[in-house]
């Protein structure tokens, strides 16, 4: 995955180049020498071999190699309808999971959440008084029959053609009907005007980041598809050290903790995987390993939170 | 003779000029509501984090209020339609009193919403973006029905009083007498005319009643379409839609009290006025227990996992006090005081009628909240506010501000209008007399 990403990267970059030559010809027809003072690059000598957009080889001076700042953001309709052949889902593998919070912090740190609250959660659970407690993290479900989506009178929560549910900040009317039929108790709500630093606050709104969140809007987990769309993996899974959460297309069978990769329906079924609250129909993208045979001990070290059953 | 009767009727139930207390009254609730839009100038400003909602409890006495207004609107088309099409003449004057219940609750209920919304700039997205299968837009296209149908079936029968209104020009007042032959002075009387106004207040009659139905049933459906304990009922339509019945006749019998009071209405809406109308209360406390019973009785035979958190809280937990003064204030005491002849006396069927009022509307707060703060996984990650409500003091600035609006579009309608329909009761009166004679 990451090999992939270079020779991309480095793909586009040699393509902006040459628009930039074509760029710069023109430009230097009617005043050569205002052209050469803006792209003031002095060659390094050292020659880099790049695949032309033809197909051949050609040799850049490294000098002249500038990193690509990020993929364009992508349009309000093109993040609506979302990936085309995809079906994301994710695996929660909870004997692993011994409440570090690492996906926590790293979720809140992307998508700027501030003020005690979180889109995802960790909750200490126990299904009955002689069974033993375990740690359970949740993010957006993102069902299949998201009641969510249901309810919203303005389609301003919506479900993509990859299986991700996401909200529209720009068209969201602060109802919070959504909020309350969620039975996963997983979106929040931006109740006063966000803290963020002016150049996230500045920055037009995109679903597929959630960012920058508003005031009066409500916010929730979005599986960040922005880093999907680059190949890469959601935060949390990223963050987490213990290799918590899986991701990964469904029709691929496949999913990532970044370290270990599982065929999807190998692992849900050897693992005995389940989803949270089936009984309900909404069909979640999100399954859960049972804690068994687990890496570490339940510790609890906030008491004041009682469990209770899922 | 008749003429003398007429004119006696006529003079009775002219609008009047407010009085010192009525000075007072409007200036009260005049007060009352720019604290409310104070309190709303800085929710507007400051998001509704100046409110005591928070994630868990994402509902509160906005919506609660909210499900009040549309269940007290309910009673017009009980007085207007129910009754009229059962052939019921004794309800005729208190027919206006409940429709402009009818009209200015239903103007509140719209308004409080947009009061509970995040981003009540985007109000527009409702229209230009409105998904059917939302029941909030079910809750939009009822609710504006059911204010238009409203309106018709209190503008439809006023006409011939605006007639008889606009020839006492001296009495009333060059101001009024303007509005009076804005909306009225095409009423000539004609036998046309009032053909076709009884068959369009007829016809308006007979569709106020389902979209009545509608507009409580779809807001039960606001609730009732989730998953969540105390919600998840199929019992909810016809638990709101007869306690929508018995609030509003409750209102009804306060407004009945204060206005004979006010404007010596005592030959108009006489004790048999309450008596019938004590009946009729309880009959719908009765109806309304019995959904009440169905509601709670049979989930806490079972006691299931995530309805037993929410039922114990109501029962003996952090709700109970409220729970059991609405149940007993909205409900049985009421019932107790109605049940006997001397109960239904003007002044205790007034009791009564006023804890019908207040034990409702803390009952819509307990439908509404309580569930919110008994969620299927347990509060976490959360700060420690987030895991009660009260609400704050701009909560209640602006949910009583609205609740001393829509009195005050009350007592404004009265003192133009007259409260009780003047042609309707002239010739109600001349049709007793031509029996008897």
């Amino acid at each position: 995955m990451k090999t992939n990403d270079t020779s991309r990267r480095d793909f586009i970059a040699a393509g902006l180049l040459a628009g930039l030559t074509v760029a710069g010809c023109k430009s230097s027809k009617s005043n050569p020498f205002d052209s050469l003072a803006d792209n003031q690059v002095k060659p390094s000598g050292e020659m880099v071999k790049l695949l032309g957009v033809n197909g051949e080889v050609i040799e850049v001076d490294k000098a002249f190699l500038k990193p690509v700042p990020d993929l364009p953001p992508i349009s309000n309709e093109m993040a609506r309808r979302g990936i085309a052949g995809k079906k994301f889902v994710m695996v929660i593998d909870l004997s692993r999971c011994k409440s570090v919070k690492a996906c926590q912090t790293a979720c809140n740190h992307a998508h700027q959440i501030h003020g005690g609250q979180n889109w995802i959660k960790i909750y200490p659970l126990q299904e009955a008084e002689h069974t033993a407690p375990y740690w359970q993290p949740t993010t957006c479900m993102h069902c299949d029959e998201p009641p969510c989506v249901k309810v919203c009178p303005v389609d301003a929560t919506f479900k993509r053609q990859d299986g991700i549910v996401l909200i529209d900040s720009d068209r969201c009317i602060g109802c919070r009907f959504c909020m309350a039929a969620c039975p996963y108790s997983t979106r929040v709500f931006n109740w006063e005007e966000l803290e963020l630093p002016k150049e996230v606050a500045e920055k037009p709104y995109s679903c597929e980041t959630s960012v920058p969140q508003k005031k009066g809007t409500v916010g929730k987990c979005d599986f960040c598809p922005d880093m999907v769309r680059k190949g890469g993996l959601p935060h949390c899974v990223s963050a987490c050290p213990n290799g918590v959460f899986m991701f990964g297309d469904m029709l691929e069978d496949t999913v990532t903790n970044g370290a270990e990769t599982f065929r999807f329906s190998d692992l849900v079924k050897d693992k005995a995987g389940y989803r949270l609250m089936e009984d309900l129909g909404t069909k979640p993208s999100v399954y859960y390993l049972p804690p068994v045979n687990r890496n570490f001990p339940f510790e609890n070290k906030e008491p004041q939170t009682e469990t209770k059953k899922s | 003779m008749e003429s003398i009767a007429k004119q006696k009727i006529i003079e009775d139930l002219l609008p009047q000029k407010f009085g010192k207390a009525g000075k007072i009254w409007v200036g009260a609730l005049l007060f009352i509501c720019a604290i409310g839009f104070f309190a709303y100038y800085r929710q507007l400003s400051k998001g509704l984090v100046v409110t005591g909602m928070r994630d868990y409890a994402s509902w509160g006495i906005y919506i609660s209020n909210f499900v009040f207004f549309v269940a007290i609107s309910l009673v017009g088309s009980l007085i207007t339609a129910v009754l009229r099409l059962s052939d019921v003449h004794w309800s005729t004057p208190l027919t206006r009193i409940a429709e402009i219940i009818a009209v200015s609750a239903i103007t509140f209920a719209s308004i409080i919403i947009i009061v509970d919304m995040g981003r009540p700039d985007r109000f527009y997205n409702l229209f230009l973006h409105g998904r059917l299968q939302s029941p909030i837009v079910w809750d939009v296209i009822v609710i504006t029905t059911y204010f238009f149908v409203s309106l018709l079936l209190l503008y439809f029968p006023m006409l011939p009083d605006l007639a008889i209104l606009m020839k006492f020009k001296e009495k009333t007042g060059a101001g009024l007498n303007k509005i009076y032959s804005f909306l009225g002075a095409f009423w000539k009387n004609t036998p046309v005319q009032i053909h076709i106004s009884e068959k369009a207040i007829n016809l308006l009659s007979v569709t106020i009643i389902p979209v009545a139905f509608a507009i409580h049933t779809v807001t039960s459906w606001l609730f009732a379409t989730t998953y969540r304990p105390g919600w998840d009922s199929t019992n909810f339509g016809a638990y709101f839609i007869s306690g929508a019945f018995l609030v509003g006749a409750g209102g009804v019998v306060v407004a009945m009290f204060v206005f004979r009071k006010a404007y010596h209405l005592e030959k108009y809406i006489t004790d048999s006025h309450f008596d019938k109308m004590g009946k009729v209360l309880v009959l719908l406390a009765l109806l309304y227990l019995y959904f009440n019973v169905n509601e709670f009785l049979v989930p806490a035979f079972k006691m299931k996992k995530p309805e037993e958190e929410h039922l114990l809280g109501l029962f003996t937990g952090e709700f109970a006090t409220v729970f059991w003064f609405a149940i007993t204030t909205a409900m049985i005491i009421p019932i107790l005081i109605l049940l006997f002849k001397k109960g239904r006396k003007p002044l205790p069927a007034f009791v009564a009628g006023c804890l019908v009022v207040i034990g409702s509307w803390f009952k819509r707060y307990l439908i509404v909240t309580p569930t919110l703060l008994h969620p299927f996984l347990p509060m976490q990650d959360v700060p420690a506010s987030y895991r009660h409500y009260f609400p704050s003091w701009e909560e209640w600035a602006i949910a009583i501000g609205s609740l001393a609006g829509a009195l005050l579009i009350i007592t404004l309608f009265a003192r133009i209008f007259p409260i009780i329909p003047i042609q309707e009761t002239i010739t109600e009166t001349e049709q007793h007399e031509n029996e008897n004679a």
